[in-house]
């Protein structure tokens, strides 16, 4: 006789662990508990992707499922970074007539930015220990992840370390990001949003949406145009860094 | 069209990325596909002027409303470098840290500076 019913825990948790449907559901689900966290204290320290990032790790590391495992279903949220980074052009074309006339210090502003950012990260990385692969990870971490992920490959970083690191300057610039362009002073909205697309790319960027349109509009530029000035600029610094 | 309010927009984001990539690759730029799909999708709106309620507003905003989101996944492969996120703390965070904090005010006081220049 053959049972109709049984208990099959492992077959289940093998299948369930290695499911694209968990890995796309835990995501989802962090993330609205990151976006209702936010939305109920109105910190800045809770951004959503910092919530979700700690509470999906926190499952992972709990439950022993491999990163890999989860990407199965994780790498179809990711994929969308692809057309969200096309969709940025809509606050460009927003304030079209604020972009058009700033193009002089747009440009100034992002290649100053750009140059800063990949020496300061790969001189400090050095003095303060750090071996050159190190230094060659930590060196395209301001351009956005699909960008800084491809030049860390290119240059012979570890790129899924790199990944992570433009996603903590990411979070960085959206918790504290506003707060220090206060302290120093920069009230001018267009420097904001440039300053923040330049240092923390989308998710600077998704705080400069949230704060004001304008800002947001030149930070969605900014991020582009950082994308663009690091990787043309990382393979000519690494020469003489 | 009405009842597809949001496919149409993703769908026109999808074709501007598509047509990047293969733009990067059959000139073998070296700028990411997706930036030149932004300049395409831009080029689409500056021409089409779509009004607010369009589906080519509706769609990218849907995705820009949720940017974070989409960050989430590789976020998490913190959990992979735990041991060398340890081990090599103080570079890793001063290199971070120290360079985000120079970037994010150079930028801002260059454009603020030549901004106000500008205005004079």
């Amino acid at each position: 006789m053959i049972p109709l019913v049984g208990w099959h825990p492992h077959e289940t948790w093998h299948w369930l662990s290695t499911s694209p449907l968990l890995g796309i559901t835990l995501t989802l689900a962090a993330y609205a508990v990151g976006r209702w966290a936010h939305r109920r204290t109105g910190s800045p320290l809770l951004q959503p992707v910092l919530v979700a990032v700690v509470l999906v790790g926190a499952v992972l590391l709990a439950t022993g499922i491999p990163y890999r495992d989860y990407l199965h279903g994780a790498a179809f949220i990711g994929f969308w970074l692809g057309p969200a980074t096309v969709a940025l052009a809509l606050p460009l074309h927003h304030e079209w007539h604020l972009v058009r006339r700033a193009a002089v210090p747009v440009v100034a502003g992002v290649v100053a930015g750009a140059f800063v950012s990949i020496t300061a990260a790969v001189l400090v990385t050095r003095f303060a220990g750090g071996g050159r692969t190190l230094q060659l990870t930590m060196a395209p971490k301001a351009a956005t992840t699909p960008v800084s992920l491809a030049l860390s490959a290119q240059i012979g970083g570890l790129p899924a370390l790199t990944a992570v690191l433009t996603i903590l300057a990411g979070i960085t610039g959206a918790v504290v990001g506003p707060w220090v362009l206060d302290r120093i002073g920069i009230r001018d909205l267009r420097a904001r949003g440039l300053a923040l697309g330049a240092a923390s790319h989308g998710i600077g960027t998704s705080r400069a949406l949230h704060e004001n349109r304008t800002e947001g509009a030149f930070s969605a530029l900014s991020m582009g145009l950082t994308a663009l000035a690091t990787s043309l600029l990382v393979p000519v610094l690494l020469l003489f860094l | 069209m009405s009842d597809l309010p949001v496919l149409k927009g993703v769908l026109v984001l999808l074709g501007c990325q598509l047509l990047g990539e293969v733009i990067v690759r059959l000139l073998g730029l070296e700028v990411p596909g997706p930036v030149v799909g932004m300049v395409v999708f831009l080029v689409v709106l500056r021409v089409s002027r779509p009004r607010p309620s369009s589906s080519l507003v509706r769609g990218p905003a849907l995705l820009l409303n949720h940017l974070q989101l989409l960050f989430v996944p590789a976020g998490v492969g913190v959990i992979v470098y735990l041991d060398e996120l340890r081990a090599d703390a103080l570079p890793l965070a001063a290199g971070l840290w120290v360079s985000w904090l120079l970037g994010l005010v150079v930028t801002g006081a260059v454009v603020a500076s030549l901004a106000r220049i500008g205005r004079k």
